[in-house]
């Protein structure tokens, strides 16, 4: 298993560039996600403000 | 020519909801890929014979370079389309590309520099294929600062969409960097006309990382356009049914 | 024309002139863009010989000497047609082999012996798992065959 980790001693160069990859592909899903959130949220806000009566605005 | 079917199937409603549908089943099968494709390269693939261990970083800087280049072009593409058909969904295609490609280009010049101190001797040198990727970075942020330069939707959809486009010019010379000057950086092994330059042990993982790192920016960018289409018709009827 | 073909025109316009001047600008700065000169290049004077460049090309086999107790070494860089001697003191890659590439960087001195303060190795788009790797080379006599165009090992 250490054997595995050591990566014919090129570990300090392979596991950060896994690590920096595996990091961009989780933080563009989490990014797009909370994005597509947001604008329906936002656009939700928006609908409810029209369809509010006037005095209330 | 008639162009209503296009425009129709162009209408943002239309784009909202096909996108909302396709984007799992670009996704999952991405994840799996991926994840097979890890265990593949990390513990099946045999060791390079020259590189050892190292050579596996192939498995993630190979796949970054290869999206940060093809999300250029998809942006692009869809730039043209919108400046030449009017079409407000193809800008807003664009628009959501551009943050995922400058994400990959960043990961490839990263994983390449990892991969080039161990090799090469160094983590860069002002080489024609790095300086090209360099200049790809520059590009995906010069359209993300022209965007939010220019407060005015439509303004703003156009100047991107051309600067989208004159930075067409560098995806020829990163692809063809190594051929047309002396490079450090080695030829491709996969993307060429000829037959890919290793085993199938070592190249069935990087086609599995390929294909799955395709479909995840496939799935990726669909929620994106998701995300940019209600921004920009806020007020439009459809809305409150797409909300329900 | 209709508007739609205007706009159409007009992408294409602007790709042709962008492609124009790249083409234009990337001939113009053709020897900046160069990252190294191969010893052809240098035998030809096509290299900046007066000023600091990077000569390329592969280690000839049987040229490599190093000096006992110190980091002094020297080789000869070969493309098959020319060869350059370079000397050099330090630490080289990994990957610094006979029969591999590498690209030095330095000055070429009046006698014509490549001065180096700086070597970094190339390799080839080629991988393969080392019993494969041993086969060929048992194959080929016992050393690793060397395509001079690609300067690569042919496909097996």
């Amino acid at each position: 298993m250490s054997e595995f980790f050591a990566m014919g001693g090129y570990a300090a160069f392979l596991w950060p560039a896994y690590a920096v990859t595996l990091l961009a592909v989780v933080v563009n899903v989490i990014t797009a996600q909370r994005a597509h959130a947001a604008a329906r949220a936002e656009a939700r806000r928006r609908l409810e403000m029209e369809t509010m009566p006037e005095h209330e605005r | 020519m008639n162009w209503t079917w296009f425009h129709k199937f162009g209408s943002p409603p239309h784009i909202y909801r096909i996108a909302g549908t396709l984007a799992p089943w670009f996704g999952w099968p991405a994840g799996l890929l991926i994840v097979a494709a890890l265990y593949a390269g990390l513990v099946l693939a045999p060791p390079d014979y020259q590189q050892g261990d190292g050579f596996r970083i192939i498995y993630v800087h190979a796949p970054s370079a290869w999206l940060s280049v093809m999300i250029y072009g998809v942006m692009a593409s869809a730039a043209a389309i919108g400046l030449i058909w009017r079409m407000k969904v193809a800008h807003a295609a664009a628009a959501s590309c551009a943050g995922i490609g400058a994400w990959f280009t960043v990961v490839s010049l990263i994983t390449g520099m990892l991969w080039g101190k161990p090799m090469w001797g160094t983590y860069w040198v002002w080489d024609p294929r790095l300086t090209a990727q360099l200049v790809l970075l520059f590009l995906y942020l010069g359209y993300m600062g022209l965007r939010s330069g220019i407060d005015d939707l439509a303004r703003s959809d156009r100047a991107s969409a051309v600067l989208a486009i004159v930075g067409v010019i560098n995806i020829p010379i990163i692809r063809y960097s190594v051929e047309w000057w002396n490079s450090i950086h080695q030829a491709p092994s996969v993307m060429k006309m000829d037959r890919p330059s290793m085993p199938m042990d070592m190249l069935a993982p990087l086609l599995m990382m390929l294909l799955g790192f395709t479909l995840y920016f496939a799935a990726v960018m669909l929620v994106r356009l998701r995300a940019e289409i209600l921004r920009r018709e806020r007020s439009a009827s459809w809305i409150k049914e797409a909300l329900q | 024309m209709t508007p739609r073909q205007r706009r159409i025109t007009l992408v294409v316009g602007i790709l042709a002139g962008v492609s124009l001047a790249g083409v234009l600008a990337l001939n113009a700065f053709r020897d900046n863009v160069m990252f190294f000169f191969d010893p052809s290049q240098v035998a030809a004077g096509e290299a900046p010989i007066e000023k600091r460049f990077r000569l390329g090309g592969m280690v000839r086999p049987g040229t490599v000497d190093r000096r006992a107790g110190s980091l002094d070494m020297s080789f000869v860089v070969t493309d098959f047609k020319q060869d350059v001697k370079v000397v050099y003191t330090g630490v080289v890659p990994d990957l610094f082999r006979e029969n591999q590439g590498v690209v030095a960087h330095g000055r070429l001195g009046k006698d014509g012996i490549f001065v180096a303060d700086e070597i970094l190795a190339k390799h080839d788009e080629n991988y393969m798992p080392p019993e494969v790797a041993r086969a060929v080379k048992e194959k080929h006599g016992g050393v690793m065959p060397v395509n001079p165009d690609s300067a690569a090992p042919p496909r097996t």
